[in-house]
């Protein structure tokens, strides 16, 4: 089924939905979660570089809102600001603080999952976007071909961060190492397509979890071979599965910062 | 010997000011007198670190920006904002390499109070109204302000200023554009934009600093005049400023927090009610209204990285 063909079966339509609800969301929180660290990164030219990428990934979410909007599921910033909590499809890892703290006051955030989360979310991102470049949905696949563009030096950052703390002090390792495991318990439904797995693995619009899992695992390898470490294994999804709306309370508290001033008066120009 | 090396001085400082006089750029590695170097690394860091001290306030609206694209519109801008503080660290880094300094030197200064940063950066926000007029009027005055020393003496400060001169004027772009949304906007949106005028106003009028020493007892105006490192005076660049936007405040149909402001005809210039200087002392010392708030964000966001300074260096050495 191809968007040349105007009418979309009703069952596609929800896979695709849901699907580009998952991909929207998670990069609409983890870009939030960016964007909070701005000003506090560890030097100045980092901040450049980091705050460069949660602009990037907001304007990916922008792009999969968009087309959401196109498929007439509300309008973009309705569909970002107004949706409540359980009906987000994001994974719970893009939701998770950075760490100590509220932005607004004195936060503690740890840099070390910072780091963790970036690489591992973004190298998740990399393999789902080399799928979607061959999605029967050619809209998704034009939108892949250009956050791709973008993702290879987003990879390439957090990959350096990785290798080059891990390949550090003492202290350094401790942290990263406890980060890799605070990232890891969350990482189950990263992959995971939720309640509509079989819809969504069906449509032909992206390759299965399981196959995606294997591509993070074999690209994880050569980073993870330059720390002289494993890669972990990729937990199954638990109970907690963002793609069915379950989260945490650390996604609402995000929701109502994200949607502050926009709730004001959604119905005004801003 | 003492005297062979004082007369040289001597000669080489006459030599320097016919240099700037003949509008010639001194570069870092140049010979330059002790007081003009002490007057750049205190213009440049103060520069480079209100930058990177003015990425908070507007922080703060980042997340909450309104719609997708004031979101990316806004984190653009502070990114840009983070890029000039580096840009402008490097220049003041390399005037105080003869003193042995460096980039941690400059951040201790901050801490400790020594390196001031912008009197405007010490505000508090309160609506998404502050983040336009931030945009619009501060970066606007920042325009002024540093298109006034894009002529400067000392090439690496009027190079960097070239690149950020540019990059402001997306910022007031950005800033104008936001306030005209909320100034045709809704009846809530458009007291938004006032609240915000009135709330900024002494501090625009501050940010151009006294008009002459007697105001509040010191001004770094006559020095960096002298040296060609700047050309107006700082009542010069007040005066642009309201000559360039009263006229566009009063357009958008809001009005000025100021009733006895007007333009004087025989004197060609605006009279204005003066902000209240000994504030203005006190802001600049730390004791505005998120002064600490906001060093105390930095301090406490520069030691919990202390490890992984500690990991680059470790990984480099
Ligand atoms: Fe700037
Ligand atoms: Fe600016």
């Amino acid at each position: 089924m191809s968007s040349g063909e105007n009418v979309l079966s009703p069952e596609y339509k929800k896979a695709l939905e849901n699907l580009l609800f998952q991909l929207a969301d998670d990069d609409f929180l983890i870009s939030f979660r960016g964007s909070e660290w701005l000003g506090l990164a560890p030097h100045i030219e980092e901040d450049v570089a980091s705050s460069s990428i949660s602009q990037d990934t907001m304007g990916h979410a922008a792009m999969f809102y968009t087309l959401l909007e196109d498929l007439g599921a509300g309008k973009a910033d309705d569909l970002a600001h107004l949706r409540e909590a359980q009906d987000r499809r994001n994974s719970v890892l893009a939701e998770r603080v950075n760490g100590e703290g509220y932005y607004m006051e004195t936060p503690k955030y740890d840099w070390a999952y910072a780091v963790v989360r970036n690489f591992f979310y973004t190298q998740a991102k990399k393999v789902k976007m080399d799928s979607l470049r061959q999605s029967n949905y050619k809209p998704l696949a034009e939108t892949a071909v250009k956050v791709n563009m973008e993702l290879y030096y987003h990879l390439l950052h957090w990959k350096t961060w990785f290798i080059q703390l891990l390949n550090s002090t003492d202290e350094a390792k401790r942290r990263m190492n406890e980060a890799i495991e605070l990232v890891m318990k969350d990482f189950g439904d990263v992959f995971s397509y939720g309640d509509e797995k079989t819809a969504i693995e069906q449509s032909g619009l992206i390759a299965g979890e399981d196959q995606l899992k294997e591509g993070w695992k074999s690209n994880m390898a050569l980073p993870f071979e330059c720390v002289a470490m494993k890669v972990p294994d990729i937990p199954e999804a638990s109970a907690k599965n963002g793609r069915n709306g379950d989260h945490t309370e650390e996604l609402a508290s995000a929701l109502t910062t994200l949607s502050e001033v926009y709730r004001l008066d959604p119905a005004a120009a801003w | 010997m003492s005297n062979l090396a004082m007369k040289s001085e001597e000669e080489m400082l006459e030599q320097f000011i016919e240099r700037i006089e003949a509008g010639d750029k001194i570069e870092a590695d140049d010979w330059m007198p002790e007081e003009y170097r002490i007057a750049l690394i205190k213009l440049i860091s103060m520069h480079g670190i209100s930058e990177i001290m003015g990425a908070l306030p507007e922080k703060e609206w980042v997340p909450k920006a309104p719609t997708l694209h004031r979101k990316l519109a806004i984190m653009a801008k502070v990114q840009d904002e983070m890029g000039h503080g580096q840009l402008l660290l490097r220049v003041a880094e390399d005037l105080l390499k003869p003193y042995g300094k460096t980039r941690s030197d400059i951040m201790q200064d901050l801490f400790n109070g020594d390196l001031k940063f912008h009197n405007v950066f010490h505000m508090d926000t309160k609506s998404w109204g502050d983040a336009g007029l931030i945009g619009w009027l501060v970066d606007g005055a920042a325009i002024i302000t540093q298109t006034n020393m894009l002529g400067s003496s000392y090439g690496p400060y009027a190079r960097a200023l070239q690149r950020i001169c540019a990059e402001e004027v997306f910022h007031a772009q950005h800033g104008e554009a936001i306030i005209m949304a909320l100034a045709e906007g809704t009846e809530e949106q458009r007291t938004m934009v006032q609240e915000a005028i009135n709330h900024w106003w002494e501090s625009l009028l501050m940010f151009f600093g006294p008009a002459s020493k007697e105001t509040t007892g010191s001004s770094k105006q006559d020095i960096t005049i002298k040296y060609k490192i700047r050309k107006k005076t700082n009542e010069q660049l007040r005066q642009d400023f309201f000559t360039k936007y009263i006229p566009r405040i009063l357009s958008l149909g809001l009005k000025l927090p100021d009733p006895t402001m007007h333009y004087d005809e025989e004197k060609q210039m605006w009279i204005y009610q003066q902000p209240d200087w000994s504030e203005f002392k006190k802001i600049i010392k730390n004791q505005g209204p998120r002064s600490q708030a906001r060093l105390n964000l930095r301090r406490t966001s520069y030691e919990n990285n202390a490890w992984v300074r500690d990991a680059l260096a470790a990984t480099t050495n």
